[in-house]
């Protein structure tokens, strides 16, 4: 049997430098949704001066665009999306706050040392998990890009939302 | 000739649609429980035991397995002896995948404009369809849902005649150990080998819409189906990129004649929410 750590969103700086590559870990709190728009209008938005939609400090992003909730349902479907395709944007966003990602496969060379400079954690969850990992969201309440649909971005309370460290602090990467 | 409504497409076409996006299949849930009694890394089991168990929630709950439900690719044969009465065909169709999205609950994730707005068209269409033609009274619809973190992974190659197999065997197995983790292994691998360049992609994709594991006809193709296979586990990639023996769960390759210049290779990757139907009508 594999040992399951339990962790509390939002994360310290603390957590983060105990997680170690291959640490299986149940996540619970709250963390924010973003993918690829969400990404590109964040970013541009702060060229031009203007803030985040929310306080992104210690904060968690999970890569998703979920699929929409059926009836009686918080959430639709919710997997990890490929997360290369934010690394252009994600120096950025650790620089000022960013804590700690959630997608799943390989981050370029400059993620990785800005995850160690910023002592910051990516986590793998499983892709295509999408119903598993559904049912660890507690609540949804949208933040902004409404308009961008399934991409829009979303404050979620989880409970128990399963992961795998898969670059730690120190620059690890399990994937290696 | 037989007269068919393009109605009955358009409730055929939906209902494919519908059925793979929530239900797995009983053989690839067989196959993942096999590679997870292989496995002996505790991390290669818990991952396969989330997705076994993720497979069997959208199963009994009838909800989608991936968030991403994928472009809408229709396969259409349509045998000689058919008329169409009624809508368009291509309207059909695409009036099929509309009502599969919206009534299903799958998400939409097609862009209208792929280089300059990328706005999103709301209803998934329009689907990619490819009409062949063949012989007989019948309609055989076939229908995959293909997502793209395995999508973003495939690649094609114009290869030399001199490459032979070996040249083939490394294009597949350098595709396979680039993509890594991203496309959600374990994966399932379609080849097309011969024709033009897009031939080889259609190829690639037709074949990724076998049932799993089903072998090819030609026996040299099956053999390097089988090596292939074993090939590409033993790079040990496993479930989910985070190491282990299974990487792949089956190889299929289309092959069709070619040029005496050339040897198109199109490596098409898809993940293990291996989502496709097939019916005769």
């Amino acid at each position: 049997m594999i040992d399951i750590r339990h962790i509390s969103l939002p994360l310290t700086d603390d957590v983060v430098r105990s997680l170690k590559i291959g640490d299986s870990v149940m996540l619970s709190g709250c963390m924010y949704t973003a993918r690829d728009a969400a990404h590109k209008r964040m970013i541009e938005g702060l060229d031009h001066g203007r803030e985040l939609p929310f306080d992104i400090q210690n904060q968690t992003i999970f890569y998703v665009g979920p699929s929409p909730a059926k009836p009686g349902q918080i959430i639709g479907s919710a997997g990890p999306t490929t997360s290369y395709r934010m690394d252009p944007y994600t120096e950025t966003l650790l620089d000022i706050g960013l804590k700690g990602m959630i997608g799943k496969g390989l981050r370029s060379q400059a993620v990785i040392d800005s995850i160690k400079k910023n002592t910051a954690v990516y986590f793998a969850a499983v892709g295509g998990a999408a119903a598993l990992i559904a049912k660890s969201i507690i609540s949804k309440e949208l933040v902004a890009y409404e308009d961008l649909g399934p991409e829009a971005i979303y404050k979620l309370e989880v409970e128990n939302f399963p992961v795998i460290v898969v670059i730690d602090c120190l620059g690890n990467c399990l994937y290696d | 000739m037989r007269s068919i409504d393009t109605i009955t497409i358009k409730n055929t076409v939906k209902l494919l649609f519908i059925q793979s996006s929530y239900d797995i299949g009983d053989t690839m849930l067989g196959m993942l429980g096999k590679a997870k009694e292989n496995e002996d890394n505790d991390t290669a089991r818990y991952v396969l035991d989330q997705i076994i168990e993720n497979d069997l929630i959208a199963r009994n709950d009838q909800v989608p397995m991936c968030q991403d439900t994928g472009i809408a690719v229709v396969f259409l044969e349509i045998g000689n002896e058919v008329c169409f009465t009624g809508k368009p065909i291509e309207d059909a169709i695409n009036q099929g995948v509309r009502e599969a999205f919206e009534e299903a609950y799958l998400r939409k994730s097609i862009v209208d404009d792929p280089l300059f707005l990328r706005k999103n068209t709301n209803d998934n269409t329009p689907a990619v369809i490819h009409y062949e033609f063949t012989r007989g009274g019948n309609v055989r619809v076939t229908i995959a849902a293909k997502g793209f973190g395995s999508e973003n992974m495939s690649q094609i190659r114009m290869m030399k005649p001199a490459d032979g197999v070996e040249g083939v065997k490394s294009f597949v197995i350098e595709c396979v150990r680039k993509a890594g983790p991203n496309p959600c292994p374990p994966i399932v691998v379609g080849v097309g080998i011969g024709g033009s360049f897009e031939k080889a992609a259609i190829l690639s994709k037709k074949a990724l819409t076998r049932e799993i594991g089903e072998r090819s006809e030609d026996r040299e193709y099956r053999e390097l189906e089988i090596e292939l296979l074993n090939e590409l586990n033993s790079l040990g990639i496993g479930p989910a990129g985070l190491k282990g023996k299974t990487t792949c769960l089956a190889v299929h390759i289309n092959h069709f004649p070619t040029h005496i210049a050339g040897m198109p290779v199109a490596v098409n990757i898809g993940c293990h929410a291996y989502r496709h139907a097939t019916t005769k009508i």
